[in-house]
């Protein structure tokens, strides 16, 4: 294993992300014995922040402090990485909106290798690296093996590895200025525009119904909606729904949406991709209704029904309507 | 402006159960309904609105064999100009760059304003737009979910990044999109129109029509192979209810109740 390996850790007003551990554990996966880098991008002084955070977990930080690196613009941090990087570096990146934006394209100009979404880590092999993805939405793993004999970038699922307990490195941060130069981009970072308030914030409800795709068409939202009322719940969903446009966006769960923290969470039709499951904190009591036995959301629910939601849902409701008689 | 949008036919798996087959290292292939990868027909629908009001012609592409040409006449029947495949047996097993290094070489046959790809395959890793990209030396956007054609060969778009927040940016022409789903309602198909595109000609151009060097794609070339699909241990899995859906709901309620769900 001579392959240097490198987590690029993003940041945001200072703030180190989530996946610095996470990358750090990937990095333990990828070889025991290996000492992985940081590397940062950005622009001081926010840059020392996160770069004195980090010295906490690695034993080396590159820091890469520019101006022009102010917005973590793909395109521009890419520019900076091949400049900085060592040939046949293994760079592992988080498998979220910044690292698809990166990590191919990086791939390319570094010559290297790119494995995306890795949710699990078997070792190295010569100069194979083993790896485990999902596909089909989750539905199956498949074991993949990567070349990274020049090298590889390796996109890595966020919340796939858990951080290590302790391992406290008294790390040292080494400034990489001088290679970085001037840096231009043919696509240009203008504002963020925050989602529009929703009539109901899910993100504080305590209980929720929540459909996805299998609620097959937009009247059918009704049968949620009168199990939501029954219960004193509110209605959310997944990607699909709204994309579909049968309910606004304020009300989608995942990491592109609302991160809600209920009680409850009623998953009916949905197959639960990790995207709609990073959205879901707080350790819920889930209860997955779905057709397919094979959906990945009965891997993570407290309890599953196989069954089809559109008729089990009315059925519900009027027992949870008939049990709250009763209690009156 | 002439749009490129890079397609792929997939296994729906809003129509399948995706299961492991018999031998147990692979997918059961059987009686799996295809369809156009989702991403890819919102990103035919973009281009068809762009070029109905800036003018222009919508191609799409994809690399694969004659049974991927179902999708080709789907999106012609959707309104896309072109449908085009790019098929060799110097091909077969590219991994996601061997794909992109296909697709370079027809970007670069014909010339293209923006090229659009779907955000994600269903099988794929949400690659290949990226290093289209950097192999073109075009700007690249990922996760795009709006399109504004602004004056000056440019466009303003915007990413959807974490919390439903959205990134918007200037970005020149020619460039590479990733599009997201959601970004518009694709029209509906139907036979008919699949039936008015069924015989028009598809051409299907190899390596050499490309300018493709054979022992960059294919599966000599790949540096990422999947070895085999498998179904991992389950963790403790949900406790499934099982009986009439009656029987059922009693069990939940009760449940909900102990969980603090029901007053």
């Amino acid at each position: 294993m001579t392959s240097r390996i490198f987590a690029y850790i993003p940041h945001k007003g200072g703030v180190v992300d989530d996946s610095a551990a996470e990358l750090l554990a990937a990095a333990k996966k990828i070889d025991p014995a290996a000492s992985p880098t940081a590397i940062v991008t950005g622009s001081i002084p926010e840059l020392d922040a996160v770069c004195n955070t980090l010295c906490a977990s690695y034993a080396e930080v590159w820091k890469v402090a520019s101006d022009s690196l102010a917005y973590p613009n793909a395109e521009l941090v890419r520019q900076a990485l091949v400049k900085v990087l060592p040939a046949g570096s293994l760079v592992l990146l988080p498998h979220n909106h910044f690292g698809i934006d990166l990590g191919p394209g990086l791939s390319v100009k570094l010559n290297a290798a790119f494995v995306s979404d890795v949710v699990g880590i078997d070792g190295i092999d010569g100069t194979i690296l083993k790896v485990v993805r999902q596909e089909f939405g989750g539905q199956v793993s498949a074991h993949v093996r990567c070349n990274i004999s020049a090298g590889a970038v390796i996109n890595v699922r966020p919340g796939a590895f858990k951080p290590a307990d302790g391992g406290v490195a008294a790390g040292k941060v080494i400034d990489q200025p001088a290679q970085v130069g001037p840096l231009t981009a043919k696509r240009r970072y203008l504002t963020t525009i925050a989602p529009e308030a929703g009539d109901v914030d899910i993100s504080k409800e305590p209980v929720l119904v929540s459909v996805g795709r299998g609620i097959g068409e937009k009247d059918n939202i009704a049968i949620a909606e009168e199990l939501a009322e029954a219960m004193g719940a509110a209605v959310s969903c997944s990607r699909p729904v709204v994309d579909a446009k049968w309910l606004p966006k304020s009300r989608q769960v995942g990491s592109s949406g609302q991160t809600v923290k209920p009680k409850i969470y009623l998953a009916c039709g949905i197959s639960g991709s990790f995207q709609h499951l990073a959205g879901l904190k707080g350790n819920p009591f889930i209860v997955a209704i779905n057709k397919n036995p094979k959906a990945p959301i009965f891997q993570v629910a407290d309890v599953g029904i196989v069954t089809d939601m559109l008729e089990f849902l009315p059925e519900l409701t009027e027992k949870v309507r008939e049990a709250k008689k009763v209690t009156a | 402006m002439e749009i490129l949008i890079c397609a792929r036919r997939v296994p729906d798996t809003s129509e399948n159960e995706i299961q492991l087959d018999s031998a147990g290292n692979d997918i059961e292939r059987d009686d799996l309904v295809y369809s156009i990868n989702e991403p890819d027909n919102y990103a035919v629908e973009e281009a068809l609105q762009i070029v109905a009001k800036s003018g222009g012609n919508v191609t799409v592409a994809t690399v694969g064999g004659d049974e991927d040409e179902e999708i080709l006449r789907r999106e012609m029947a959707m309104g896309a100009n072109h449908g085009v495949l790019l098929s060799d047996d110097a091909f077969t097993g590219s991994d996601g760059k061997g794909i992109a290094t296909v697709l370079k070489g027809f970007a670069q046959k014909q010339k293209f304003d923006l090229v659009l790809t779907g955000v994600q395959a269903e099988d794929g890793g949400a690659q290949v737009g990226g290093m289209l990209a950097a192999m073109l030396d075009y700007p690249f956007a990922s996760l795009v979910n709006s399109i504004e054609v602004l004056d000056g060969n440019k466009l303003k778009i915007s990413r959807e990044i974490e919390g439903g927040n959205r990134e918007m940016s200037e970005i020149d022409l020619p460039c590479v999109l990733s599009i997201q789903t959601g970004i518009n309602e694709p029209r509906y198909v139907g036979m008919r129109g699949i039936r008015q595109v069924a015989s028009l000609e598809i051409p299907i151009y190899g390596a050499s029509d490309l300018g493709v060097d054979t022992s960059t794609v294919g599966e000599a070339a790949a540096n990422v192979k999947r070895d085999d699909y498998f179904v991992p241990a389950l963790g403790k899995g949900a406790e499934i209810l099982e009986g009439g859906n009656e029987e059922i709901a009693d069990k939940l309620i009760e449940l909900m109740k102990a969980n603090g769900g029901l007053q």
